[in-house]
């Protein structure tokens, strides 16, 4: 006798790879169908969940973590498992979650930075921004980074979230700083750092920068740093000042009227200063002779049409010198391949056909196998722009169940627990991780910090009494 | 948000035809496909779109008209977009200028998707859909005491 797979005699099995904020809005939307009773396990190479809400998501910004008490809610599901410290490809393979589950869902996001792609970005003191925000908010892996903050001159390249968080964490004050959950190693270097003077550098012009009004007022607001923009890089130029008056676009509007003021601002003798440009794209990082960054090279840009009215920046024949010791970068991100599993080289993407895993030759779905977020669309949105992505790829796990395209594993949900606990003894379940939160939370309370932070593995482990 | 995040998601660069082929077969693609319009090709740059709309309106007067070229009845002075573009100001285009289907070339000019005018409203909606729930969040959030 078959049974039919979604019921409560054979519940439907998924996986989910990455713990971030989509692979629990995928396990959400996979609950909340009432047809279908589904077992859900949620695999991360890390101990601990939420992904960038953790471990990007900036220390100063509590306020967007809040979002984790939505995926408390899911976990508490007695169908959700969670193994943390489980890595895909090398604890278990694709071969081993085949045997054990019906659907496969890859959500690991965009794990690498793009390049800038000029000479020089390789010397001592050029980084990817993205190492920075690890290391302050106390990845396991990037804990041993070392950044150069005897510097006093500071490059950031690009102007979206990840730059702009990078600046506002390079000009907060130790006082500042100290009222966050930051890894303590990390406010301990801050609290030492000589940086006098932060740029962060945008290629197009104000009306286009992608941070938000929010974001940039905040720049403003900072206890011990001056901002200021240079007055002909804020006006608009015909292009944008058409675009925006076309498109009735009040945000947009407003942020010049924002960044204007700013160029306006007299300095107060605040220790630093922020500089933000526009404009302008580097073209070559110069070494100091040892090794080490000493300028930046910018050319200055200007804009034109695209043939759909996008505007796109084109260099011109200015250049100028930028004399920085240090420099992030910080221009677009790339999903990384998992073994395995097909990849859109063109769009650094799992290949996939909203959100179904697509055979590269055939081009035909992949029984059992999708994706979400990030590592399907690119890096772009807010967490929340992940909710309607994984609601759609959800909606095509359940369009195959209905047809049967699924994978028939020969093993039980006991199976998988009993696999993944011998390849990866000293995984983490969620049980222990709402411990390692507590303890986090508890050594917060007498610093009156939100937490500190536990940034080695073997830290954790030891908590939980391993 | 720009172009290249929507055609990351769909599973086909674009359905193209060659323009020599004649109307019978561009309408045999469209049914096969289940999709409004085709993107009429030279090698791998587009030279013309050819919609269903084109071919409603020389239904309309011409009873042969299954017999004539994609050539004959495609929009020769396509408008097309690239990766980069963003999304508010493709969507203020296509929107302007009526534009249903909008194919997407690289810097050299070869086809690299088509982006539909359905395809830009549902990454618009997704996108304000997703700010309006992380707004939420945070604000029901306050009341929910301490972050994780």
């Amino acid at each position: 006798m078959t049974l039919t797979t979604g019921t409560p005699a054979r519940p439907l099995r998924v996986a989910i790879i990455g713990a971030g904020p989509t692979g629990f809005y995928v396990a959400d939307h996979v609950f909340q169908n009432a047809q279908v009773v589904a077992e859900v396990d949620l695999i991360d190479r890390l101990p601990t969940p939420y992904g960038l809400v953790r471990l990007g998501v900036a220390p100063d910004h509590q306020k967007i973590k809040f979002v984790t008490t939505a995926f408390d809610k899911v976990a508490a599901n007695p169908r959700f498992r969670f193994y943390g410290g489980v890595e895909f490809g090398k604890d278990v393979t694709l071969a081993d979650l085949r045997e054990h589950y019906h659907q496969i869902v890859y959500c690991t996001g965009a794990q690498t930075d793009r390049r800038m792609g000029i000479p020089g970005e390789d010397l001592a003191g050029s980084h990817p921004a993205t190492e920075f925000v690890a290391w302050y908010n106390g990845h396991p892996d990037y804990r041993h980074c070392e950044f150069d903050l005897t510097q006093e001159r500071v490059a950031v390249v690009g102007v979206g979230n990840v730059a702009v968080d990078v600046v506002r964490i390079l000009c907060r004050t130790p006082e500042e700083l100290a009222a966050t959950d930051i890894a303590d190693y990390a406010l301990e270097t801050l609290r030492h750092s000589r940086v006098k003077e932060v740029y962060l550098l945008g290629r197009r012009g104000p009306a286009q920068a992608a941070f938000t009004n929010p974001e940039i007022k905040e720049l403003g607001e900072l206890a011990d740093a001056d901002i200021t923009a240079l007055p002909d890089e804020v006006e608009l130029d015909d292009l944008s000042r058409a675009a925006v008056e076309r498109s009735e676009d009040r945000a947009t509007r407003k942020k010049v009227e924002i960044l204007r003021g700013y160029a306006q601002r007299p300095a107060t003798g605040k220790s630093r200063r922020l500089v933000l440009r526009f404009l302008v794209s580097p073209v070559e990082l110069r070494g100091d002779g040892a090794g080490r960054v000493a300028a930046m090279r910018l050319v200055r840009n200007e804009l034109y049409a695209s043939s759909t009215g996008a505007l796109q920046p084109r260099a011109t024949d200015r250049f100028e010198e930028l004399q920085v010791g240090l420099v992030f970068r910080s221009v677009g991100y790339r999903g990384v391949p998992l073994p395995g599993v097909p990849f859109n080289e063109s769009w650094g993407v799992i290949l996939n056909d909203k959100g179904r895993v697509l055979d590269p030759s055939s081009k035909q779905p992949l029984v059992g196998e999708y994706t979400a977020g990030w590592i399907k669309r690119g890096p772009t949105g807010v967490i929340g722009t992940n909710k309607p992505d994984a609601a759609e790829t959800v909606e095509m796990m359940f369009e195959d169940l209905e047809i049967g395209a699924v994978l028939q594993p020969p093993a039980t949900a006991a199976a998988a627990e009993a696999l993944i606990r011998e390849r990866q003894p000293r995984l983490v379940s969620y049980a222990d991780w709402l411990k390692l939160n507590e303890i986090e939370v508890q050594r917060g309370k007498a610093q009156r910090r939100p937490r500190i932070k536990f940034t080695r593995v073997e830290e954790m482990l030891a908590a939980l009494g391993r | 948000m720009n172009i290249a995040n929507i055609l990351a998601r769909k599973g086909s660069i674009a359905v193209t035809v060659r323009p020599e082929e004649s109307i019978r077969e561009a309408l045999a693609l469209l049914d096969r496909h289940n999709i409004g319009a085709l993107i009429a090709v030279e090698g791998n740059r587009p030279v013309g779109i050819l919609s269903e709309r084109d071919i409603v309106r020389e239904a309309a007067r011409n009873e042969s008209f299954l017999e004539r070229s994609v050539a004959d009845l495609m929009t020769r002075d396509v408008i097309t977009g690239q990766p980069h573009d963003d999304l508010l100001a493709v969507a203020h285009t296509m929107t302007e200028r009526r534009i249903r289907h909008l194919p997407v070339v690289d810097s050299g000019g070869r086809l690299v998707g088509m982006v539909s005018i359905g395809d830009v409203v549902k990454a618009q909606r997704d996108h304000y859909q997703g700010e309006v729930d992380t707004l939420q969040m945070q604000l029901l959030g306050d009341e929910s005491g301490p972050p994780r």
